[in-house]
């Protein structure tokens, strides 16, 4: 083995200006691939993260048939039970219990429909960092009687800091829910649909106004490691029984996820095709290598050397290009991915503001998922095994006679 | 007691449209520790000999027996595995593996073998020695000169010492000097080792050398004369 290996190693160097030509265009293609990937992997990972934080948490808990009927009626209640479950729990970082609810927001003559969130003041702040959207006014606490409203809701309904906001809606089993709160302060959220909607109040305050006390709609989940989602729903599921729908970030954001697909299925063709392009590159220069031999392997297997080693010797010679050139992609592109990682290029101009706008911030990740990684090696042993069928076919069929001739 | 018999051999090529007989009827026998040279005019049938004699070509019609084994019924597989085993060959062209030196493709033969590198390396040794180029063992073939080049394949095809070797003019692409060295070579190893030498030529130095000449002309054999 070690002489087919020995044999293979110099093989490639025979002609040092071809190999190098091969190498550096794999290590190219390596470069460019994970390059792309990682920021592609990465702005997907910010985009989760912050639509996670901003909206859904990685999992929620609710009471059984509430995402397809999001009513008052369809709540539950915390029980003690279910906050030892939850606070037990490792992987988890922060859970949330929210009561959300609609209700016509009024003032004057102005009248709108408003999404209500009724949330731990706390909690809340540590996930979404409310306290340091409020533009005018102060952040609210737990045991406050008063609202947050979003900035252009205050503004359609004319209203600022200290006015009364008079808020009417259907409580728990068809009460209504009618009640005046002023208004503590005025928050800019970044997403310009919600910033015409939205009202947060206590939780505490909203189940009294909703005439639903200690119930809620549901518990959001914050994850430690989001990989291990799957474990905590499974765990979730199996401890929580059938009373309740434990669901992840996907479910509840299947647009974002289409979205992230099929950005995603875009950029794996793109690599496709330039692996392709690539792959036509070697599998041609491997064909030529075969060719321009054939009279030496019809010596070597005159000699005695069976067909299988000779193919060995071919494939090593093809695994050996394709190792270098990967390893130095690897070398050069995971210090730079690395740097990204931990320094996301700053984004600037109308893009910039455009992301502000949306709640993530300004910049451009890059992702270290170590798949990234996996997928170019395989891509590359693939490349080199296609690349092999062209000297196996030939030596399948191979005449040592007339390759001796030749 | 021979070790090499060709029974009524025959190799026609374009059977179809004008047949051309490169062997046509040769029956023969070779002898242990024979040094046979097989001459005659180009385009008489030598190579095509040696070469169903060595396996690599199939004849139309005969058999090749070597030692008991009827090769033109072994298989592709077993046919190299045999020659592996019983033939050593030496080519016109030298054919070294060129990203080889000189001890490696000495050495290379028993590798395939599976002999242990203990016995491969005083093996290689004592032939390097015995072709006179052990100074010139680490150089690879584009580093020696024809002759030295054709005295490695010599020493290969002895590595794993062989039942014979056939030899396909060997010293067609030699001056005189390396010619008379590599035949004082193969003939000090036809009598120290008791090798088997056939080879194809139409080099009057080597004939003069040989103990048997077998002359062919139009696939047939004309003369059959041992000298020796």
């Amino acid at each position: 083995m070690n002489t087919i290996l020995k044999m293979a190693w110099r093989n490639i160097w025979r002609n040092k200006r071809r190999t190098i030509l091969m190498m550096l265009s794999i290590f190219i293609a390596v470069v460019l691939s994970l390059f792309t990937r990682s920021m592609q992997k990465g702005t997907y990972a910010n985009m989760i993260a912050n639509t996670v934080k901003l909206s859904t948490g990685y999992i929620q808990i609710h009471k059984k048939g509430y995402w397809d009927n999001k009513s008052i009626n369809e709540t539950f209640v915390e029980t003690t039970k279910l906050r030892n479950l939850l606070s037990g729990d490792k992987n988890l970082t922060l859970t949330l219990p929210r009561l959300e609810s609609f209700a016509l927001a009024s003032s004057g003559k102005h009248t709108k429909g408003a999404v209500i969130i009724g949330t731990n003041p706390k909690l809340e702040d540590s996930l979404n960092h409310y306290s340091k959207k409020i533009i005018k006014g102060k952040y609210f606490k737990s045991n406050d009687k008063a609202v947050l409203v979003s900035d252009k809701l205050a503004e359609f309904l004319q209203l600022s800091v200290d006015d009364t906001l008079v808020l009417i809606g259907q409580g728990y089993h068809g009460i209504t829910a009618a009640a005046k709160y002023p208004i503590k302060g005025i928050f800019h959220f970044p997403i310009p649909q919600l910033d015409n909607q939205l009202i947060l109040m206590p939780l505490k305050e909203s189940q009294y106004f909703y005439a639903a006390p200690n119930r809620i709609t549901s518990i959001s989940l914050m994850l430690n490691n989001p990989g291990n989602e799957d474990k905590t729903i499974i765990m979730l599921r199996g401890k929580l029984g059938n009373n309740y729908e434990v669901m992840p970030w996907q479910d509840m954001n299947r647009e974002m996820v289409q979205a992230i697909e099929s950005d995603n299925v875009g950029g794996i063709i793109m690599i496709a095709i330039l692996y392709m392009v690539i792959g036509f590159g070697v599998f041609g220069t491997v064909m030529m290598m075969t060719m321009e031999r054939r009279k030496e392997f019809a010596i070597m297997i005159a000699v005695g050397m069976k067909k299988t080693k000779l193919l060995t010797m071919v494939v090593w010679e093809t695994v050996f290009i394709g190792i270098v050139a990967i390893l130095a992609g690897l070398l050069v592109t995971y210090p730079l991915l690395l740097y990204l990682f931990y320094h996301p290029i700053p984004l600037t101009g109308d893009l910039a503001s455009y992301m502000i706008a949306f709640g993530a911030e300004p910049i451009l990740p890059f992702s270290l998922e170590p798949n990234i990684f996996i997928i170019q090696t395989i891509s590359v042993i693939i490349i080199s095994i296609i690349a092999v069928l062209y000297p196996l076919s030939v030596l399948l069929r191979f005449n040592v006679l007339k390759a001796m001739r030749s | 007691m021979s070790i090499i018999t060709t029974n009524n051999l025959h190799k026609i090529y374009d059977e179809t449209i004008v047949p051309v007989y490169a062997v046509n009827g040769i029956s023969l026998e070779f002898d242990k520790g024979e040094f046979t040279a097989i001459i005659g005019p180009s385009g008489c049938g030598k190579t095509t000999l040696l070469n169903l004699i060595g396996g690599l070509d199939q004849p139309t019609k005969g058999e090749v027996i070597i030692d008991g084994t009827n090769i033109t019924q072994l298989k592709q597989t077993e046919i190299i595995d045999f020659r592996l085993k019983n033939i050593g060959f030496v080519f016109q062209a030298y054919n070294l593996i060129p990203v080889l030196t000189a001890k490696e493709n000495i050495e290379f033969i028993m590798q395939l073998q599976g002999i242990p590198k203990k016995d491969r390396d005083k093996r290689v040794i004592d032939l390097l020695e015995a072709v006179g180029l052990k100074d010139r063992m680490n150089n690879r073939p584009s580093e020696l000169s024809g002759g030295q080049q054709q005295r490695v394949a010599v020493a290969r095809a002895l590595a794993s010492k062989p039942k014979f070797v056939l030899a396909d003019e060997p010293t067609a692409n030699l001056d005189s000097k390396s010619t008379n060295n590599l035949l004082d070579i193969m003939l000090k190893l036809n009598e120290v080792e008791g090798t088997t030498f056939i080879f194809s030529t139409h080099d009057s130095r080597v004939m003069q050398r040989a103990h048997r000449l077998i002359s062919l002309e139009d696939g047939k054999v004309q003369q059959d004369q041992k000298i020796k």
